[in-house]
């Protein structure tokens, strides 16, 4: 059993922190921020509806895989008449996992949500602690693989975004709001990803010498760049792909009209 | 212009000790570690406090500054407002000794249970050839002055003292990160050591859990996170738990 910083031989102090900034804020902003993300998302994945304006389709129903989808969200259905419920839940459990096992969102969860711990030199309330050791959190070590997944549905998404220049007919030359939202949405996907510390890895970090590729070495060093700001892309891509729903939902139950462009 | 600032330094021994108060002169341009030697020469002749440098470069007077952990010697006093209290207790992960003075001797236990750099056998001292572009991300870490605010305020040892026996810490993964990188280490090819497993099963890696607080409190500015221990953990993940890369490791790691 663990002592803390009470554990004999240590100066002896009983406050868990002396700490007289607000260190708090960060842990609980993050908690109600993913909570409120979850709890919007859970809801979205299994209304099963509202999902496609055309051309636009919601980022959570891409790739759209049901037969019970709506016409015109896609052509492959890998799965038959008998899943009758949201094609959503088919597919969120990919991007899920990927932010589930990415080196900032653990950060994130496990101070915000297991205080362990909830601020640095902030005592943990916890008794005991096996870190990433055992399942399930040894889990996290496929993050890569989620990483891969996670490629194909920005593949994916980026043509869901390359369709939504062509009008609700099906002819090119169109743009409005919603061609900017799976555009942005995208990009942000895009940018969170190749920022992955994984990503960093494949590229080129696990290699001893960078000199002998010079072009794995060079894009280490891209990506490298974009790692530094792995949180932020994180943050923005969750905020982007939760906007991009949101706005597919209210042109597509009508609350509100597509503002074209062109 | 110079004020009186109220400071509460912790003050005893293994036997017992708390919070002193304290009202001392703190002058313009001065380091909190300047008014804990004014203390010293004015009020607390026998307060006991671990200093050398005074440039952030040796390490020394690591302690806990507000409960954040930092160098007295460069934590300047103009980031407090004047009417504010100040407390300085050692750090709170290692066996006080006396005062703010600790026994960071974990530390070098830990250290001399990573194998040292070990060199291809057919160079001599003096023939070693690297390109810059190879050796480069391992001068990061160099950089390292040991002051050990790392292993003091991560969590792992820091909240749970039986993990001190299976966890080295961030300063010694950093470590073992940085001759993982080195374009001429070969004690995997010498003694058939392999650093990265024994990162794993000896040296604890998979108690991080990259909250980062390492990497927050160093001086020196070393991501010691980003850098040394999340690529440390992908290359644990080749090794151990991506199935693929056991198969193809041999072809991708030159």
């Amino acid at each position: 059993m663990s002592v803390g910083t009470t554990a004999p031989g240590r100066a002896q102090i009983s406050s868990r922190t002396l700490r007289t900034d607000r260190w708090w804020v960060q842990p609980v902003v993050t908690v109600a921020v993913l909570v409120a993300f979850i709890i919007y998302a859970t809801i979205r994945a299994f209304w099963n509806g509202d999902y496609y304006a055309a051309p636009y389709l919601s980022p959570f129903y891409s790739p759209c895989l049901a037969t019970n989808c709506v016409p015109g969200t896609g052509e492959v259905h890998i799965v038959g008449g008998w899943w009758a419920l949201s094609p959503a839940l088919l597919v969120l459990i990919f991007p899920l996992g990927f932010r589930l096992t990415c080196y900032y969102y653990r950060k994130a969860y496990y101070r915000g949500f297991w205080a362990s711990p909830p601020a640095c030199a902030v005592a943990e309330p916890h008794g005991k602690y096996t870190g990433e050791r055992r399942v399930p959190l040894v889990l996290n070590n496929a993050h890569r693989y989620f990483f891969y997944i996670g490629l194909i549905f920005n593949v994916i998404l980026s043509y869901d975004a390359i369709l939504a220049f062509r009008n609700a007919e099906g002819a090119w030359g169109h743009a409005g709001v919603g061609t900017l939202v799976l555009v942005a949405n995208a990009v942000l996907l895009w940018l969170y990803s190749l920022s992955c510390h994984s990503c960093r890895h494949v590229i080129g970090g696990r290699l001893t010498h960078f000199s002998k590729h010079p072009v794995r070495y060079r894009a280490w060093t891209l990506v490298s760049k974009l790692n530094t700001r792995h949180m932020l892309f994180a943050w923005a891509s969750l905020f982007g792909v939760a906007l991009a729903d949101l706005y597919v939902a209210l042109v597509a139950s009508g609350t509100i009209a597509d503002l074209s462009f062109f | 212009m110079g004020y009186k600032a109220h400071f509460r330094v912790w003050r005893g021994d293994t036997d017992g000790g708390g919070l002193h108060d304290f009202t001392v002169e703190v002058n313009e341009g001065e380091v909190v570690l300047d008014v804990i030697h004014r203390l010293q020469a004015t009020q607390a002749p026998d307060l006991a406090v671990r200093w050398n440098c005074k440039a952030g470069k040796c390490g020394s007077c690591s302690a806990e500054i507000n409960g954040r952990p930092r160098l007295l010697c460069m934590t300047r006093m103009s980031v407090f407002a004047e009417d504010e209290v100040v407390t300085v207790t050692p750090m709170r992960t290692f066996p006080v000794v006396r005062d703010l003075v600790t026994d960071v001797s974990f530390n070098y236990t830990k250290a001399r249970e990573v194998p040292a750099f070990s060199p291809p056998k057919d160079l001599k001292p003096g023939e070693y050839r690297m390109r810059q572009v190879d050796v480069e991300r391992s001068q990061e870490f160099r950089k390292c002055i040991e002051c050990f605010l790392c292993q003091n305020t991560c969590h792992v040892v820091r909240d749970h003292e039986d993990n001190k026996e299976s966890f080295s810490g961030p300063r010694f993964l950093m470590r073992i990160s940085e001759l993982e990188m080195h374009p001429l280490d070969s004690l995997e090819e010498n003694t058939g050591v392999d650093r990265t497993a024994t990162a794993k099963t000896q040296h604890g890696l998979g108690f991080c859990n990259i909250t980062k607080c390492c990497t927050e409190v160093c001086p020196e500015h070393i991501k010691i996170t980003d850098n040394a221990l999340i690529p440390l953990k992908e290359r644990v993940a080749d090794r151990s738990y991506d199935p693929l890369m056991r198969l193809f490791r041999r072809a991708d790691k030159d």
